[in-house]
């Protein structure tokens, strides 16, 4: 063991010490100093498991990862929180997924829709509620391409049945009702509910579409979400290298894009977390292979660009370059004017999904280093994937708690952090700049050559406001 | 260099390009189709449609019980709200009031998942109980409860018990608990049952001489401006008071560079003591109904609600309070109130007979008609979606009491998707509402003020009082200058582009 390694975990045990005995066995496991070969055994963090009851998780649950993450953004289809009323209500537009229509009548993506459960629900069940609220929700909303229902945690403890609501009803609407079980007691974080909303999207979607006229170039973007235009900057990209893109999950989709996606010729995924079920099963049902890419700074766009291009002729391997050609001085004006400001910080992060691992290279391309990085809810393969990525020593955290990630920055004083927003204010008070990485802090895009831009002016914002010095800080008790 | 950001990136003919080339995939409706069904929408057909809807919520304007009970649980120094239940449902309530305050908030969850739905939450609660007591060191722990405890009939009571028991927590430290299903009531309901729990535990066994104090329970208040103005205007009549659940400086602390997890809230023992205050008052009354309820039978104390939002009602708070103390209204408060009458006399004839709708909680929407009548404007569509019989009875009242509430009607139960249809067949020339409601305006294009919870897309508005005669004086300035503003936008092109008005 480096003596890197052991500085890091050194300082881990420190912070541990604080658990109770079982808790501290049990976190001690999820926070590691990084070994970037990925061979020290005693290195590598457990993920995926339950967070222990009480000690400020930020994880959320099923249905934010089905409802919030997944099915949300799909533009046209009417989606239910179906439940009492919190659950839709707290996600209600904040994930910031764009998208073009016209709100309330051919799209509803910035609609909370809801069942508002009330005791008799509870008493004598949902369905025939439900029943009646499809019947409300087709009438009202005649040009809607489908309809989700997202189960609420009370729906599946009190045994409703509402696949054969679903099925019924669907029948009599012809179009796709799909429910989906997402039940926030389900797993162990959002994780799962991403899960279930992939295999609800293969049951009841995926193969039902058709797509009139195919080409050899045909491809999904498969786990972008977005957020703030994200998916359409990545679109702008693999449009000028000369492939065409079929279908987008699930940012500004359709309930059409999700049928035939099954056509195209290759999936190229952004957030494998959100979305590697699917595509597995592409692979195996329809031979579709699919290709991981990033595209966070210059550095891993080429990189992506290529690695994307290697999968098709020589025609789109030569639009890749030319493509690269035409950005790169763009791009290097930009380092040259932001580099200076940047060079040298020191970055926590602390996100959900792809975020840890695939921005390390954006901030790289600015000069930052990334010392501490986590998930919310990532698997093994997550954290494997990111090893290889950060220096020898950083940490490695995995469901931090609010206590882990205070020791943390004053014991590693990163010049700012990356997290979400029931960290950011605490960050605020602590006078350590902040940038929330889920949701871009309402900024954006940060994917493809047009969110890079976005990504260095925020970051400069972020380290470099001269609010942050206006702190007058209390002498620490 | 020039960065664009979505704002302006996604106007570029590239982009708008890239949007119709990818309709080819979309299965679009045909434009006129579209066209047809949004003007369908806009119809009196569509309202009675609308309105017909019994079994669907469409941008309601409530959230659920627990959020009440840990915004209330925030207020108390030292304590944590401490939720039995999902984990997704803490991560949500703590994200939606971040989101509004611009604050950090903590609160703890015990993270059920299959297991405690087959087994029961037993196992969650005692070890989440001695987690947190372990790394937050709370001085209490208010425990409120998600849908997926209240459904499998997790016992609260019982459980603390247990893990006192157990030595896993002190045995003195105070554990209140409410029961806060989100399937009934909203964050109103679950603020009063919270309360309800904290003072119930820690008031036990305190009851002594009464003192020449009062309480004070804001209630479901999310502005922190008017916990600061209700305390300055007791300071000036020399009222000695508790805030009870002061939530002013856990939600708008100042920046010392140091994150304080627990930032402020009513010391403990003024909290206990506050059995033995001369009289109760609370400044909402519908989030408060079985707090109130129990301090006037539990503790004998005269308990009232007055909210204290316009002029007419801060004259009856304060009137009553001095009749409940004997100090009287002194002349600060009362030059303060000429001065926003004056004011509001200035500015009459840019709201004299303007029409109204407003959404938002109980009490909120009574304090805004009664103000919005004040200044001779006209509430026309109120519409609350988390109101009682009693709400809807007192608001009707409150309309018949006032030739400027002759157009007003209540509807209670209804939502922000009843309002558009409303705005569409009975247009208004300006909406009170929170965040959300921009949805309406974009839709409708009537000007917005934004009043209410939450408010997500302008900053700092809950820093400023909505209460007492400085919060009448705040409304009267966003509601006029917005109305000055929409006659801007609409007379930029004519003659009437005034510069003094």
């Amino acid at each position: 063991m480096s003596r890197h390694i052991e500085e890091t975990q050194k300082m881990i045990d420190e912070v541990m010490e604080v658990y109770p005995e079982k808790t501290k066995k049990d976190r001690a496991k999820h926070v590691k100093a990084n070994d970037p070969t990925g061979s020290c055994a005693s290195c590598q963090v457990k993920s995926n498991v339950k967070s222990r009851p009480g000690v400020m998780t930020v994880r959320g649950c099923a249905f934010a990862g089905a409802k919030g993450v997944v099915w949300g953004p799909v533009k046209d289809q009417v989606t239910i929180s179906h439940g009492p009323v919190g659950c839709g209500q707290y996600s209600w537009w904040s994930r910031r997924n764009y998208y073009n229509g016209k709100t309330g009548i051919d799209t509803f993506g910035t609609m909370h829709i809801t069942t508002d459960f009330q005791e008799k629900d509870i008493v004598y069940g949902g369905d025939k509620g439900l029943d009646a609220a499809l019947h409300e929700l087709k009438e009202l909303f005649p040009l809607s391409r489908g309809i989700g229902i997202l189960s609420e945690c009370p729906v599946g403890l009190i045994g409703d049945d509402i696949e054969a609501v679903s099925k019924r009803v669907a029948k009599e609407f012809e179009i796709p009702i799909v429910p989906v079980r997402c039940e926030g007691f389900r797993g162990v974080s959002q994780s799962l509910g991403h899960h279930i909303a992939n295999d609800t999207i293969r049951d009841y979607i995926l193969g039902k579409g058709k797509l009139e006229k195919t080409t050899p170039y045909d491809v999904n973007i498969i786990g972008d979400y977005n957020i703030g235009g994200d998916a359409w900057a990545s679109r702008k990209i693999l449009e000028e290298m000369g492939l065409r893109v079929v279908a987008q999950w699930t940012g500004d989709s359709t309930v059409n894009e999700i049928a035939i996606a099954h056509q195209s010729k290759l999936n190229l995924i952004h957030c494998y977390r959100s979305m590697n079920y699917i595509c597995r099963h592409m692979e195996e049902a329809y031979g579709i292979p699919w290709v991981e890419f990033n595209f966070f700074g210059p550095t891993k766009i080429y990189e992506s660009i290529r690695n994307i291009a290697a999968r098709f002729d020589d025609r789109i391997k030569e639009n890749a370059e030319k493509v690269i050609a035409k950005y790169k001085s763009v791009m290097d004006a930009l380092i040259e004017e932001y580099r200076p400001r940047l060079e040298g910080k020191k970055v926590m992060l602390y996100v959900g999904g792809l975020r840890p691992r695939h921005t390390i290279g954006a901030y790289e391309d600015l000069g930052m280093e990334v010392v501490a990085s986590g998930y919310e809810f990532g698997h093994n393969d997550d954290y494997r994937r990111t090893y290889p990525e950060m220096k020898e020593g950083a940490v490695i955290m995995d469901d931090a708690t609010l206590y882990e990630m205070e020791e943390f920055t004053r014991r590693l004083k990163p010049d700012m952090v990356g997290s979400g927003i029931k960290e950011k204010y605490s960050y605020h008070k602590m006078g350590v700049p902040f940038r929330q990485m889920h949701s871009w802090d309402y900024s954006g895009p940060y994917h493809g050559f047009d969110g890079f831009p976005v990504f260095a002016r925020d970051m400069d914002m972020t380290v470099n406001s001269p609010t942050w010095g206006l702190i007058r800080r209390k002498k620490s008790s | 260099m020039k960065i664009r950001d979505h704002n302006e990136l996604f106007k570029e003919q590239v982009y708008k390009e890239q949007f119709e080339k990818k309709k080819e995939f979309e299965n679009p409706w045909p434009a006129e189709k579209v066209q047809e069904i949004a003007d369908w929408t806009k119809t009196k057909e569509y309202r009675e449609k609308n309105f017909q809807r019994k079994n669907v919520k469409i941008n309601p304007a409530k959230a659920c019980q627990p959020l009440g009970a840990v915004f209330c649980a925030s207020g108390f120094a030292g304590a944590m709200p401490f939720v039995q239940g999902a984990q997704g449902c803490v991560a949500y309530f703590r994200s939606h009031l971040n989101r509004h305050f611009k604050e950090p908030m903590a609160a703890i969850s015990t993270s059920m998942t299959e297991d405690a739905a087959v087994f029961g939450g037993l196992n969650n609660m005692l070890e989440g109980l001695e987690n947190a007591y372990a790394l937050y060191k709370p001085r209490m722990l208010a425990v409120c409860t998600t849908c997926m405890a209240e459904v499998i009939g997790d016992d609260l009571n019982a459980y603390i018990r247990q893990a006192k028991e157990k030595e896993l927590i002190p045995r003195d430290l105070p554990v209140p608990f409410a029961h806060t299903p989100s399937f009934v009531g909203s964050h109103i309901t679950g603020y009063d049952n919270m309360l309800k729990g904290i003072l119930s535990t820690i008031t036990a066994g305190k009851k002594g001489e009464q003192k020449q104090r009062l309480n004070i329970i804001p209630g479901f208040d999310t502005y922190m401006g008017n916990i600061r103005e209700i305390k300055r205007m007791l300071k000036l009549m020399g009222v000695e008071h508790t805030v009870l659940a002061d939530v002013s400086e856990t939600y708008d602390s100042p920046n010392t560079g140091e994150y304080k997890l627990y930032p402020g809230g009513t010391p403990f023992d003024q909290a206990a003591d506050s059995i033995n205050s001369m009289a109760t008052v609370a400044l909402q009354k519908y989030s408060t109904l079985k707090t109130l309820d129990y301090i006037r039978k539990e503790w004998g104390q005269k308990a009232v609600s007055l909210s204290p939002i316009g002029i007419g009602n801060t004259d009856a708070m304060l009137e009553e309070i001095s009749a409940i103390t004997g100090k009287p209204v002194p002349q600060d408060l009362e030059d303060e109130r000429g001065r926003v009458v004056d004011a509001m006399v200035d500015s009459h004839p840019y709201v004299h007979r303007k029409r109204f709708a407003m959404i938002g909680d109980p009490d909120l929407l009574l304090g805004l008609i009664s103000f919005v009548m004040e200044m001779g404007g006209e509430p026309v569509h109120i519409v609350c979606t988390n109101g009682d019989k009693a709400f809807e009875a007192e608001a009707k009242a409150l309309l018949a009491s006032s030739p400027f509430g002759a157009n007003g009607t209540v509807y209670n139960g209804k939502d922000m998707w009843h309002l558009r249809s409303l705005l569409f067949t009975e247009p208004v020339d300006l909406l009170l509402g929170n965040s959300y409601t921009k949805f309406l305006w974009k839709d409708t294009g009537t000007p917005l003020v934004r009043i209410g919870f939450p408010l997500f897309d302008r900053h700092h508005l809950h820093r400023y009082p909505i209460i007492g005669y400085q919060g009448a004086l705040n409304m009267l300035t966003q509601i006029v200058n917005t109305v000055l503003d929409e006659m801007d936008r609409n007379t930029m092109d004519s003659a009437s582009f005034d510069v003094i008005r």
